[in-house]
């Protein structure tokens, strides 16, 4: 055994105290410029040139009125689940079930929303949206009342109860849910006009969706910089045990702060099935909840830079379905990017507060 | 030391930085055959990090470890470990899983071994625990045994390699006195077959026990090294806190009524922090009482009971001549208690958030911080800003990061956060620990103001100097028993290195104590 005792070259980190605006503007850039690196090696082994594929990418995603509305359209879900994770993440509460709050939402939108409820027409929508938000919070009530009573980690409880609702819709739309004019289709019966979400402007496909996932983007927002709550649970998510000392109630913030996330996540699925397909199936969501994931953490949790790396992550997908057409290049080289800009981001995030030096 | 004294370790010199603080400077001894030296200090005094420069895990700033003559690598676990070195960690390494045999042998043989091996190697652990009187079964599993046992099995594991020297951390903190019997038994075993053992506590008695020298350590630097026959528990009390000084010239007080009681308070032991043991302090205007004792003998039950963070489970707590029913860190900050922490940065601060942020921590929900709800910033930030310059907290400004700051400017700002509610009580758990001696009279200077003014003052410090110069009634505390209290300048520091050591007073109580400890 040669153990080279003296002449190992040994790495360290050692925290940043102060860092530079360089380092914290141009490590995004960066994570960019290495994303798009990762993803121009992979188009060139594909045999396509990387140039043009990225040239295909944004054309498909902002090139035309058409492809803007439907990057919009994709972003609208990721917004709500980003912020879902974001407000949760800022807690250091681990909602990695937004995928099953969504679905959540989804499930009473179209229970409540195919002709169950009597009410006049103008009540139906408000109605729906609170009840949406009430089921996400109420699906995450149970992982976040679990942890704080019995101390079981909120990343096992929350990630299996996403399989758990799927299995669960999946069931219902097999049985109760199926709709009787649906061919045998695993599908739920159409919500009635008045439970549609209308378009933003007549005639362009974008729906009022968007414009809520903005507002509540806004709101979270607000809530995080002005509100006591923001206040209480940026603290429990930096350090517990100083909140606690001060007095916060860090149980019941945890607790706020689920419902929170889950009312949000929940939004989700109300705004895809009120705004875009009108009926619920098993395939609503292509993983609306893990990328949210993505998004929160492209955005640094800022529920304002969710947008942001909301409308970046949809353009990518919507890119790359007519890149993938016109290229020849599969479509998964959207999922690629995606998560080496996720690996990227991450690898900034601690080189903004650490420096590596040897020794 | 005599001539045939065989020396097997020697540390010389041994000097380790982090940053500002220097954990150990130039401490050097030595360790001779058949000999066991303690190492003794408070917490933080440098031993774990001289003990971990022994192991390689750092490496040392100056100076040399040598083991039989020969000098260790530095920076190098194994070497210590192929020398002949092995120690016995406070939180023990063992597979609860596996059998005692099986977490003994683990890693000295192939994976697989046949029959004959195990064999083997069972008939020398059998010989091992009786020669060395360490009585645990080979086939238990680890699990089901009692920490007592896991440590025999611990000291088994390290006699099993052959180790000439045996390092211990903090070794009787988990056990119970009898268990204590039975390890001095085994060191003294141990010593008969020619090792040599270094003993690391804060514990006195333990240490007049079993040691034949003491090394005393006090921030970082080695205090004295002396043979146990030449000294006693109370000036090793005092060389290990530091009490030579005599106390400053402080105006007498001027006590006025019980603001605060607590009545036979009792708390649950956790883990190896003793709870508070029928315990009963009156804190009264204008008085400032210090809680003198070794670290981790019930300071910190008493800082929670005080401070909100933990009700009396036994007893019960008056404030104004009123008994307390509900009790809670929010319920002592609207009360008027001032609360300065021990550890400002994990607990008193929060380190990411800015100036502003941590000014308002404890106050946030009130007004004129926040109103429905939604907090006012523009108050919040004057707050943090009349705190800057009141209490002089050097830094950019109230938006800075709190992490930026040094330890002195962070307890001025915590000071200035708790202070200028002008409250009735004042619980100042460590309040100079780790400060420059410009920040520790400023911190001082701002508790007589307080008392002065009329506040109850509750200074809990294991820095003896502290307690003798400012308090004006001292308690000691010694496993969660509270000392009558005494005057400042009535008895000497000699006279408090017994009472620290939990004897000389409330003798019945400790009688009881030993009882019902299993």
């Amino acid at each position: 055994m040669n153990l080279r005792k003296n002449k190992r070259v040994t790495m360290r980190l050692e925290p940043i105290e102060n860092p530079t605006m360089l380092r914290r503007l141009g490590l995004p850039a960066a994570v960019l410029a290495a994303t798009f690196l990762v993803a121009s090696l992979l188009a060139m082994i594909a045999g396509a040139n990387p140039f043009s594929v990225f040239g295909l990418i944004i054309k498909g995603a902002f090139g035309s009125k058409f492809a803007v509305l439907e990057t919009l359209n994709r972003a609208t879900p990721l917004i709500f689940t980003g912020l879902a994770v974001a407000v949760a993440f800022r807690a250091k509460f681990w909602n990695i079930g937004a995928e099953a709050q969504l679905y959540a939402g989804a499930l009473v939108t179209v229970v409540l929303g195919t002709g169950l409820l009597p009410w006049p027409a103008f009540a139906i929508l408000p109605a729906l949206f609170v009840c949406a938000i009430l089921a996400g919070a109420i699906v995450l009530l149970v992982p976040a009342l679990l942890k704080t009573r019995f101390g079981v980690d909120e990343v096992v409880t929350t990630l299996l109860f996403n399989f758990i609702f799927l299995l669960f819709i999946s069931m219902l739309l097999e049985g109760p849910l199926k709709d009787p004019m649906g061919m045998g289709w695993p599908k739920s019966a159409r919500l009635i006009p008045e439970a549609r979400l209308p378009r933003i402007v007549d005639g362009l496909r974008l729906h009022w969706g968007f414009a809520l996932a903005l507002i509540s983007a806004g709101l979270v927002w607000i809530i995080q910089t002005r509100s006591t709550l923001g206040y209480e649970m940026r603290a429990v998510g930096l350090n517990k045990e100083a909140a606690a000392f001060a007095g916060i109630p860090v149980n019941r913030v945890l607790v706020k702060t689920a419902l929170l996330s889950g009312g949000l996540a929940a939004l989700a699925g109300f705004s895809e099935v009120a705004g875009l397909k009108g009926s619920l199936t098993l395939d609503l969501s292509p993983g609306f909840g893990y990328t949210g994931i993505i998004v929160a953490m492209l955005a640094l949790l800022n529920p304002l830079g969710v947008v942001v790396a909301a409308l970046f992550v949809a353009g990518i997908f919507v890119g790359a379905d007519s890149m993938s057409r016109a290229a020849d290049v599969p479509t998964y080289l959207a999922d690629i990017m995606l998560a080496s800009a996720l690996l990227m981001m991450v690898l900034a995030i601690m080189l903004t507060r650490f420096r590596v030096v040897r020794g | 030391m005599s001539t045939d004294r065989e020396e097997v370790l020697r540390l010389d010199g041994i000097t380790k930085r982090f940053g500002e603080l220097t954990a150990n400077d130039a401490v050097s001894f030595s360790l001779a055959k058949g000999e066991v030296v303690a190492l003794l200090g408070e917490n933080g005094a440098g031993k774990t990090t001289l003990m971990n420069i022994l192991f390689g895990q750092y490496t040392a700033d100056n100076g040399t470890v040598s083991v039989f003559g020969k000098t260790l690598p530095p920076g190098n676990p194994r070497a210590a470990l192929d020398a002949g070195v092995g120690m016995v960690h406070q939180h023990f390494t063992l597979a609860d899983n596996m059998t005692v045999q099986e977490n003994i042998t683990l890693g000295t043989r192939p994976l697989f071994s046949t029959r004959l091996d195990r064999k083997a190697a069972r008939q020398r652990i059998v010989e091992l625990s009786e020669r060395f009187h360490l009585a645990v079964s080979p086939d238990a599993k680890v699990g089901s045994l009692s920490v007592g046992e896991r440590q025999r099995v611990e000291i088994l594991k390290a006699l099993y390699r052959d180790v000439r020297i045996l390092i211990l951390d903090e070794p009787t903190a988990v056990l119970t006195p009898q268990e204590t019997d039975d390890l001095f038994a085994t060191l003294r075993q141990a010593i008969a077959n020619g090792l040599s053992i270094i003993f690391i506590s804060h514990k006195l008695h333990e240490v007049m026990a079993i040691a034949d020298r003491v090394v005393v350590l006090r921030h970082g630097k080695m205090v004295d090294g002396v043979a146990i026959k030449d000294t006693d528990k109370a000036a090793l009390a005092a060389l290990m806190m530091g009490a030579e000084a005599t106390p400053p010239a402080v105006a007498p007080a001027n006590p006025g009524k019980t603001l605060m009681a607590l009545r036979t308070v009792s708390t649950p032991d956790i883990g190896n922090a003793p709870g508070l043991k029928s315990v009963s302090l009156d804190l009264r205007a204008g008085q400032i009482i210090g809680l003198a004792g070794v670290s981790g003998n019930g300071q910190a039950a008493m800082a929670e009971v005080v401070g909100g963070q933990r009700s009396p489970d036994t007893g019960v707590l008056e404030l104004d001549d009123e008994v307390l029913s509900k009790w809670s860190p929010r319920t002592a900050v609207e009360s008027g208690i001032a609360r300065i922490p021990e550890d400002r940065h994990k607990t008193g601060t929060i380190a990411d958030f800015d100036l502003t942020e941590n000014a308002i921590l404890e106050r946030y929900s009130n007004t004129p911080f926040s109103r429905g709800g939604w907090l006012d910033w523009r108050k919040s930030r004057s707050f943090a800003n009349e705190i800057i310059h009141k209490y002089d907290v050097r830094c950019p400004g109230p938006d800075t990061t709190i992490r930026l700051l040094s330890g002195g400017n962070m307890q001025k700002l915590i000071l200035g956060r708790v202070l200028e509610a002008a409250p009735q009580i004042i619980l100042a758990n460590q309040p100079v620990r780790g400060l420059d001696i410009g920040a520790v009279n400023y911190v001082h200077s701002q508790l007589l103001e307080a008392r002065d003014r009329g506040a109850a003052v509750l200074l809990i410090s294991e820095d003896l100097d502290e307690i003798m110069g400012l308090a004006d009634v001292i308690h000691v505390i010694a496993e969660g028993r509270l000392s009558p209290a005494f005057n400042r300048g009535e008895k000497t520091p000699a006279e408090l290195g017994l009472w620290m050591a939990g004897q000389g007073f409330d003798e019945p109580a400790q009688k009881q104590e030993s009882h019902h400890a299993s």
